[in-house]
């Protein structure tokens, strides 16, 4: 089986579905002849052609709203938006265009397409290239919001978001692009929404994360490890749907619960993760749901971004606490 | 400064032919013209005293503007070509193949009553100024690919032309070369807005220039103006050529919507004098010049759809209520468990 990044393995999920239906098209900025800023589309217009894989002019409501029409007219439009702290520029056409685009002509028509979107802190990036702004568009009924968080998820998750006849935001964490590799299968597989995946199994505490916090919980759980506390790691994989069952049995099995995000505190999507646990689970937990984030600040530059975002001394530190109470 | 492009006129107010202008239409179509130019006076007015009656929603009235709607979707060819609407073009909707029975149940609450039939090239109404111009874009780029020659007539008004929506669109309809006709309906006013304070631009039109497509300015109370201009858009477009913007100006009479009160803001000479401008009288006086409209056609014919729309008004006001769930129709084709459980009666666990 090869090994693949997780950059490539989007790469691999893009290239198959191009060669499986006509109907699939890429658009977005530099994505043809650069391949992307981060390579995620590299060589794909020369396989595929610059009608298939279109270097867009620089509008992200014209790459969204753009492959809504495409959508009517029968094309199933991947978008790529540079960056997921772009479509605050796009969001117009996201939440209230995409999100309602089949109830709004009552089934008549639907919008299978997909926005993918780089993310997250971490690398060093310019304003607005760090933004965690997904709890934003769970607030906007009608769109999946996907977060894989590993090189065999994000390609089993993309397979799915493009095969779903809903629009999916796929929010990809630029900063484990590359990472780590990971045996990924060479052909086509599906990873259905809605079910949260078991990183690692403990008894103590349960860390809940998506993204690339889930790999900072798993660098939590193994140092918690070290101190003799084990740690279950629940990676939720989408937002929407939300995997409750799934969550409140990872957070039944050790009553102690860290929801560990990038995106700021307050009304993170942590807090979604804790309402629901305490809604379905109270009688099962030994002390509060905890919640590890970023600051209720603007992501700051990156001389700073190291002491906003959560880090392991933190998520340990909570889960120790959590273990006490 | 560039000059403001010279305004295509085709009938003069008293009716005839302006020199050197021939009709684009034949007196069949223009009659087919003037019949939706009519219903649509009939349904504003209706409209308009139902919402007041508390019977139906809010309404924005085309009253004014016939014109500029009619003209237009009347050189798009309903079994082939898509209509892209704002909300202020009820008698294209119609003419595209919109039943009135489901404009009205839409007027009433019932939203799914409203659905769009299968096989009407026609995408929702869209409130959100200018969101639909992309869509429109990109829906013409993709019939290009698809091939076919179909093309897409998208309509805003002057004040979608100041929104981000409205240059993104235009800029990518002319990169891609697709086939587009975006028919600004400069009506002079955005609710209070009027269209002097909307931009410095002489000229809307003259907008085209910055997206390598023509732009071209019409008297959108000139039925027959209109139609040819969009005419030779949609040939334009058919061809290969690329994208077309129409400014058609043109005088709202009434309020933005039900809720408006002109009277705070608007200029009671202007609209008198827009009045006698009036594009519904202009193509009645063209017609009875040529023997093709007398009153009492226009008597039976009012009263042909007076009875649709009775019918139709009537209808609607006997749709049984929607049933509480009817707002969980159609958000997913595979919608969250979460949110089948809130259809099935259930808030949150801890609400109950």
């Amino acid at each position: 089986m090869p090994q693949m990044t997780l950059v490539e393995a989007v790469r691999d999920a893009l290239r198959l579905e191009l060669r499986r239906d006509p109907r699939v098209m890429l658009l977005g900025l530099d994505i043809g002849r650069l391949g992307g800023v981060f390579r995620a589309t590299d060589g794909l217009q020369a396989e595929f052609g610059a009608e298939r894989v279109v270097d867009m002019p620089l509008a992200e409501a014209a790459i969204v709203g753009a492959s809504i029409g495409l959508a009517v007219a029968g094309f199933v439009p991947v978008a790529e938006i540079q960056f997921l702290g772009f479509t605050h520029q796009a969001f117009h056409q996201i939440g209230p265009q995409v999100g309602r685009w089949r109830q709004r002509s009552r089934g008549r028509f639907s919008a299978p397409l997909v926005i993918r979107a780089p993310f997250g802190g971490g690398i060093r990036s310019p304003e607005f290239h760090s933004d965690a702004i997904e709890a934003q568009f769970v607030q906007t009924p009608g769109i999946k919001v996907v977060m894989p968080a590993s090189p065999y998820d994000a390609k089993g998750l993309l397979l799915e978001a493009i095969r779903d006849p809903d629009p999916v935001l796929f929010c990809e964490p630029d900063r484990l692009y590359r990472l780590h590799r990971q045996e990924v299968p060479a052909g086509e597989y599906t990873i259905p929404f809605g079910q949260a995946r078991t990183v690692r199994e403990g008894d103590d505490v349960t860390l809940v994360a998506w993204s690339a916090a889930v790999e900072l919980c798993e660098r939590a759980a193994a140092q918690l490890d070290g101190e003799g506390i084990a740690a279950t790691v629940l990676d939720l994989r989408t937002l929407v749907p939300l995997d409750v069952e799934g969550l409140v049995r990872a957070a039944t099995r050790t009553g102690r619960v860290v929801v560990v995000h990038e995106a700021p505190l307050s009304a993170g999507f942590g807090a979604e993760v804790a309402a629901t646990i305490q809604e379905e689970a109270f009688f099962a937990l030994d002390g509060p749901v905890r919640r590890v984030a970023a600051w209720d600040a603007p992501y700051p530059s990156a001389a700073l971004e190291a002491s906003y975002l959560p880090t392991v001394a933190r998520v340990v530190a909570a889960a120790r606490a959590a273990v006490r109470s | 400064m560039t000059a403001s492009p010279r305004r295509l006129a085709v009938l003069s107010m008293t009716g005839r032919l302006r020199r050197g202008q021939r009709p684009s239409l034949d007196d069949a179509q223009v009659r087919e013209g003037l019949e939706l130019m009519l219903l649509s006076r009939l349904f504003d007015a209706r409209a308009t005293t139902l919402q007041r009656l508390g019977r139906w929603g809010v309404h924005s009235p085309v009253e004014g503007q016939e014109a500029a709607v009619v003209g237009a979707c009347l050189a798009v060819d309903p079994g082939r070509d898509w209509l892209v609407p704002q909300y202020r073009e009820f008698p294209a909707y119609i003419h595209h193949g919109m039943p009135l029975a489901g404009i009205a149940a839409f007027f009433t609450g019932h939203p799914a009553q409203g659905r769009i039939p299968d096989g009407v090239r026609m995408l929702p109404i869209q409130v959100a100024i200018a969101a639909q111009l992309p869509h429109a874009a990109g829906l013409a780029w993709g019939l290009r690919r698809q091939g076919g020659g179909a093309v897409v007539l998208a309509y805003c008004g002057d004040g979608a032309t100041s929104e981000g929506d409205f240059h993104e669109a235009c800029n990518l309809a002319g990169r891609m070369q697709a086939p587009v006709v975006f028919l600004v309906q400069n009506n002079g006013w955005a609710i209070s807005t009027p269209r002097s304070l909307q931009s410095a631009t002489p000229s809307l039109a003259l907008r085209a220039l910055g997206y390598g497509f023509p732009g071209v300015r019409v008297d959108g109370n000139d039925l027959l103006a209109v139609h040819q201009a969009t005419a030779t858009a949609v040939a334009r477009a058919r061809a290969g050529e690329g994208p077309t913007l129409i400014e058609a100006d043109t005088y709202r009479y009434s309020f933005h919507n039900t809720t408006d009160n002109p009277a705070a803001y608007a200029d009671p000479v202007e609209l008198a004098a827009a009045r006698r401008q009036d594009p519904i009288e202009r193509v009645r006086r063209y017609l009875t010049q040529r023997g093709a409209w007398d009153p009492a056609r226009e008597a039976a014919v009012r009263e042909r759809l007076t009875a649709t729309l009775d019918a139709a008004v009537n209808a609607a006001a006997r749709l049984p209520p929607p049933g509480p769930d009817e707002c969980f129709d159609d958000i997913y084709a595979r919608p969250p468990a979460r949110l089948l459980r809130q259809r099935a009666g259930h808030g949150a666990p801890s609400e109950a």
